[in-house]
């Protein structure tokens, strides 16, 4: 049974960056703005964030500190994602090649800092911020092991931004205003809805989601943060087209890759899994391997927003 | 004069020249901003020494401009070749590491084949290379997932399942990295390494010199070439005009496969001491062939010299560290000339709003080509 626990504990680590990363993604996506920079946005508001906790950390520790982090990280990623906007709002740029540009600077970037600030690229941390067990929830049998206990606040962050992303979306002017830019941006034009704010509000969105998962990606499965956070924005773009671009789907597809990570990363905590015998390699293999099936079997009837990655422009109908 | 001038810059490529070179200046600057910020004390000596690149090492440095650049002529065209195809493609560090492992098996194990060794090992990674992109083609082709998804699975893929096969076939386990391929397997020098004393230049470099012809012939000289260009600007149209879409993306990207696979021979068959590490990290060339692309406009014989332009300012970077700087403020600027190259159009909108005025001038309006320039 405990392993069943653990397996949870560890799935939700896994899965609740991918949800938020991907919500992110989805309010650009939206507005119609392809972003495949999440996973650079990621590495800065990881950087700025645990190189803030880093720095505080003697000062201040456990969640207050977190709570500053996340701020920082929320608010790193906002501003590193102001480039992607600027270059495909204003500029017109081609929206893939911005996105590369951010990808390839974001790690250069951490590097840089890291190794000329302090010598070396590891920035370490002292992991202050794990709740043992939630007072009260964490004793309801079966759910309080599963959800509440071996946890940190940012799971909850991550469903209470699932939840307000669907009702952004979905519930409010706005949402509709973004959805409407994303599908047919000369209509909304037509109407009077600025086409220029709404993408910048959608790619900010993402940006500040994207920093925010890239802090609660490393919190939790490391003491260090080393200029990457593996091919987690990737994935989360795969979860966003799993998700076709849906709240409540991309939830699904995220706890979906979050299971298929937690069994390469911990197959050799599970004894059934290491009773196989099978090569470790090929275990890191399985969440690359399932996105590839799962994108072939789910692309055929894609419903991606229709102006997604085409720039504005108003002469055109 | 007026007329010779305005003919210059209606021709699309010396626009797109000039918005790359604007792109290129900029980014110096701007990794000049950041070495200012970071060390004042050094950042001109720095700056420096970036620009003078590879000719700070005298023939030695020289002709490590052209070694560092080989690899990169290669993943550039396989990024480039698939751009003209209106793909994207992502992965080539896992085609280049599948065809670098192809290989250096062959490498190890086939010294039967005395002087052909090396050309084997060639093209067998050249193979192993293209089957993987086609995976990545048939995908995109048959099932309509996004190459740029795909691309990076098959990064992650490919350089797992080489570890692994690493490991269990030609492993030194000493140094936790793939065994010496035979002397017969190396690259022969042709004389280079005398020409340029020192450095680790190899015959490499004309193969890949080899390749930008054959790339520049297929798509500038054959129907082949011509169908693949007109799939990437417009498939609707293309479609119309009775060409295969489908093939093409997959032969498309099983070529850009190859291409990227033939760099992965190039660097492992070098004779330079580079082995396949069993390391959990994507190989960096593969990466690199995107702002190598993207700075030669996709155009083969752009790429190539954006590849030695690339060679250049990296080796800059190596020299850099003398003055106790990191070498990553070369990836920096790599970085922002990317960025700032993706403005490319409002800088050939620039050019156009210029070409206008003249036109106003002299009175000419006859032929006035629509302005919008095509994304890469």
């Amino acid at each position: 049974m405990s392993s069943i626990f653990f397996l949870i504990q560890q799935t939700m680590f896994f899965s609740i960056p991918l949800l938020v990363v991907a919500l992110g993604g989805m309010f650009s996506e939206r507005s119609g703005i392809v972003n495949i920079a999440l996973e650079g946005i990621m590495i800065m508001g990881a950087f700025a964030s645990i190189f803030v906790i880093n720095g505080l950390q003697d000062f201040i520790q456990g969640q207050g500190l977190l709570l500053i982090a996340i701020l920082v990280a929320l608010a790193s990623g906002m501003v590193f994602s102001l480039l992607h906007a600027y270059a495909s709002v204003n500029m017109r740029a081609n929206q893939v090649i911005s996105g590369t540009a951010l990808n390839m600077f974001a790690p250069a970037f951490a590097t840089f800092i890291a190794r000329t600030v302090q010598g070396v690229k590891e920035i370490g941390f002292t992991n202050t911020f794990r709740i043992e067990s939630v007072p009260m929830l964490g004793k309801i049998p079966l759910l309080g092991p599963m959800f509440f206990q071996n946890t940190y606040i940012t799971t909850f962050i991550g469903i209470i931004i699932l939840v307000a992303a669907w009702f952004t979306l979905f519930k409010t002017r706005f949402g509709l205003r973004l959805r409407s830019c994303g599908e047919n941006p000369q209509a909304a034009d037509s109407v009077g809805i600025n086409v220029s704010k709404i993408r910048y509000a959608g790619v900010l969105i993402s940006g500040a989601l994207a920093g925010l998962g890239g802090l609660i990606f490393v919190v939790p499965t490391s003491t260090s943060f080393n200029a990457t956070v593996s091919g987690y924005g990737f994935l989360a773009l795969a979860v966003l087209i799993f998700g076709q671009w849906n709240p409540k789907r991309i939830f699904l597809s995220a706890f979906f890759f979050g299971l298929m990570k937690t069994i390469s990363a911990t197959y050799s905590g599970i004894p059934f899994l290491q009773d196989l015998s099978i090569s470790k390699d090929i275990y890191k293999m399985i969440p690359y391997i399932a996105t590839l099936i799962v994108l072939a079997i789910s692309s055929r009837n894609s419903q991606a927003p229709k102006a997604v990655g085409v720039p504005y422009d108003k002469g055109t109908r | 004069m007026n007329n010779k001038l305005r003919r210059m810059l209606d021709s699309y490529n010396l626009s797109s020249f000039i918005a790359s070179f604007s792109a290129i200046i900029i980014g110096l600057l701007f990794g000049l901003i950041v070495l200012i910020f970071t060390n004042p004390g050094q950042a001109f000596a720095g700056f420096r020494t970036i620009l003078s690149g590879g000719f700070s090492g005298g023939s030695r440095g020289f002709g490590n401009i052209f070694y560092i650049a080989t690899p990169l002529i290669m993943t550039g065209l396989s990024v480039g070749f698939a751009f003209k195809t209106g793909l994207f493609n992502i992965g080539a560090s896992g085609q280049l590491i599948v065809g670098a492992y192809v290989s250096v098996v062959i490498g190890v194990y086939c010294t039967g084949l005395g002087q052909f060794q090396w050309v084997l090992a060639i093209l067998g990674g050249m193979a192993a290379g293209a089957l993987w992109a086609s995976i990545t083609g048939l995908l995109k082709a048959y099932l309509n997932v996004h190459e740029v998804i795909t691309s990076i699975m098959m990064n992650y893929i490919g350089m797992h399942l080489v570890n692994s096969l690493v490991v269990q076939t030609v492993f030194d386990s000493l140094r936790n990295q793939s065994s010496n391929v035979a002397k017969t397997a190396y690259i022969p020098t042709m004389g280079l390494d005398k020409l340029f004393r020192g450095s680790s230049l190899n015959a490499g470099f004309f193969i890949a010199v080899f390749f930008v012809l054959v790339i520049y012939i297929i798509l500038k000289k054959t129907v082949f070439g011509y169908e693949l260009i007109a799939c990437g600007h417009n498939p609707d149209a293309s479609k119309y005009a009775g060409i295969n879409a489908k093939r093409n993306i997959v032969l498309s990207m099983t070529i850009a496969g190859g291409l990227a696979g033939i760099a992965g021979s190039l660097i492992f068959l070098a004779n330079t001491g580079k082995h396949i590490e069993v390391l959990d990290v994507l190989a960096a060339e593969g990466f690199t062939g995107i702002p190598v692309a993207l700075l030669g406009l996709s155009n083969p014989l752009g790429i190539l010299l954006s590849a030695i332009f690339i060679g250049y300012i990296t080796l800059g970077g190596f020299y850099m560290q003398l003055y106790d700087f990191v070498p990553e403020i070369i990836d920096i600027i790599i970085a922002s000339i990317i960025y700032f190259s993706a403005f490319a159009l409002i800088v050939k909108k620039l050019l156009a709003f210029f070409k206008l005025r003249m036109n106003s001038r002299g009175k000419q309006r006859s032929e006035e080509k629509p302005t919008t320039v095509k994304e890469e």
